[in-house]
């Protein structure tokens, strides 16, 4: 089925008119949604004496795309590692899918402000760094869904930032993750690449209907792309807003957009 | 590259060995007139005659091949000690607090102010020389692979845990790929210590071997056949060297200060 849809969208690709067809393949995606809710119980999480996270209640819907802003040591990060099983809650407990994180977790998948690629394998072996059956293929798959169908065979130095993220976002996509965790990915690019990775990053959200947790310092950034916008201060839970605007969204924010911003820079 | 680029090439090549052929020139005729005495510092021609004279006999590469084999063994020796405490030091902390400190206490003894030792216990067999470039080799490969293995990004090791790679493909996929240019610097910096601790352990006590036939010339005073011997030192050193070149530029072809000028992007 998946493979289908990659085949259909690098056709798409191909002909350029890429945000026509999206919306056509969102529609056709919506029946066989994957994505699993999230759900923290009372979560707090402590290193020594310092405590991180307190006493956290969230859920997460099926499908939701949420940011989370705030300032760096306001837990942000480690929200994320126990989400992906890298960490346990000290207090409390954390579900995905109904299910309780006690180790990784192999529907959860992360993208880091690092793309760590591996730096001695090529492009599409570091895709296919799993080397399921026919691994090439579908890692193949993958590169033409993130646009970069010929560079499979490049070394992963001489990839731009962006180009790196879009290999890195490859790779999680070829094992149909259930969830997908961002932390700041889109960071250290440039103001256009990023932009760029926005829409990208819509679209496959979109079409794979994963649920995505996106750890950003950039308010904008939040309200362009997330369903709901939080804000982690001090380890609690200081804002939780749903974000109502219509996709796809304009790279320039509508007033509403300028409006939801300011109201969210005035609690992180 | 165009005519007038080639000319220019040849310029710096050929002035770059006008130093050495003038030299040479001038050792021959300061030896040919005796302005210099011949049994200390023999003519280069009576050196080249030295070396044909050896090659057809066989002796020369009967020494060569004996010296090679027993810097090979103990390279080998050493070097799998080395890399395999360098391996273990570096993935396992309780192996590192065991171990570390003793061979950081054990690298501090100059290996060659054992040979005494050595002699006593092997005497001047085959494997006194074999343990000497064995326990030479033996820490720079420890060191370096330890601390290559110590300093590959964590967050690599981490993302090839989240993607479910088993325990043994972290180590073969990420941490020694990973840890290959600084083992290859270890590498590097062993063949050279093995040249010198088997220079040194051939002069001291042998019956063949390159040490020995220049020590053996030394008693005849045959000035020419020593510094045969010295030259064959040095292409030696001078070839493994360059082996390893080859080998890093193989391995590490994925490394941008590596790639081969022009290859780059």
């Amino acid at each position: 089925m998946s493979s289908t849809v990659l085949a259909f969208d690098r056709v798409t690709n191909l002909r350029g008119d890429r945000t026509a067809e999206a919306g056509v393949l969102a529609g056709e995606r919506s029946a066989a949604r994957v994505g699993e809710a999230i759900r923290f119980e009372g979560v707090r999480k402590s290193f020594g004496d310092r405590e991180v996270l307190r006493t956290l209640d969230l859920d997460i819907p099926a499908g939701q795309l949420v940011a989370i802003v705030g300032r760096s040591g306001g837990g942000k990060t480690t929200l994320l590692r126990l989400v992906s099983g890298l960490a346990l809650p000290s207090h409390g407990r954390v579900l995905v899918g109904g299910r309780e994180v006690n180790g990784l977790q192999p529907s959860v998948r992360l993208l880091f402000q690092d793309s760590r690629l591996l730096p001695w394998q090529r492009v599409i072996r570091n895709v296919g760094i799993q080397r399921r059956p026919n691994w090439r293929e579908t890692a193949e798959e993958a590169l033409a869904h993130v646009g970069l169908a010929d560079r499979a065979r490049d070394w992963p130095a001489v990839l731009s930032g962006g180009q790196k993220q879009r290999v890195a976002l490859a790779r999680a996509l070829v094992s149909h993750p259930r969830v997908l965790l961002l932390d700041e990915p889109f960071a250290a690019l440039d103001a256009l690449t990023r932009t760029e990775m926005h829409e990208l990053f819509s679209r496959i959200w979109q079409e794979h209907g994963f649920t995505t947790i996106l750890i950003t310092h950039d308010v904008a950034e939040a309200v362009a792309l997330a369903d709901r916008v939080l804000v982690l201060r001090d380890g609690q839970i200081a804002l939780d807003i749903p974000i109502d605007l219509p996709r796809p969204r304009q790279s320039v924010g509508s007033a509403e957009a300028a409006r939801l911003q300011a109201h969210i820079l005035g609690k992180v | 590259m165009n005519g007038a680029a080639i000319l220019a090439r040849l310029r710096s090549i050929a002035l770059s060995w006008a130093l050495p052929v003038f030299i040479l020139l001038a050792w021959e005729v300061a030896a040919k007139t005796g302005l210099i005495t011949a049994r200390l510092l023999p003519a280069p021609s009576s050196i080249a005659a030295a070396f044909w004279r050896h090659l057809l006999d066989g002796s020369l590469l009967e020494h060569t091949l004996i010296s090679t084999s027993r810097a090979l063994k103990g390279l080998l020796i050493g070097g799998a000690i080395g890399f395999a405490f360098g391996v273990i030091n570096g993935i396992w902390r309780p192996a590192e607090t065991i171990f570390d400190s003793t061979l950081q206490m054990l690298r501090n003894v100059p290996h060659l102010a054992i040979i005494p030792l050595v002699i006593l216990w092997f005497g001047i067999a085959e494997s006194a020389k074999v343990f000497l470039v064995a326990i030479g080799v033996l820490f720079p490969i420890y060191l370096n692979t330890y601390h290559g293995i110590r300093t590959v990004d964590r967050g690599l090791i981490e993302m090839a845990r989240v993607y479910g790679l088993s325990p043994l493909d972290v180590f073969l996929r990420v941490i020694l790929p990973g840890a290959l240019p600084s083992i290859l610097v270890g590498l590097r910096y062993a063949l050279g210590i093995m040249w010198l601790t088997l220079i040194v352990a051939e002069t001291i006590s042998a019956s063949s071997g390159i040490g020995y036939m220049t020590m053996n010339a030394r008693e005849f005073l045959q000035t020419d056949v020593v510094l045969l011997g010295i030259i064959v030192y040095a292409l030696l050193g001078k070839l493994a060297d360059f082996v390893t070149r080859l080998l890093e530029r193989w391995a590490l072809s994925w490394h941008p200060s590596y790639r081969p000028a022009g290859a780059a992007a």
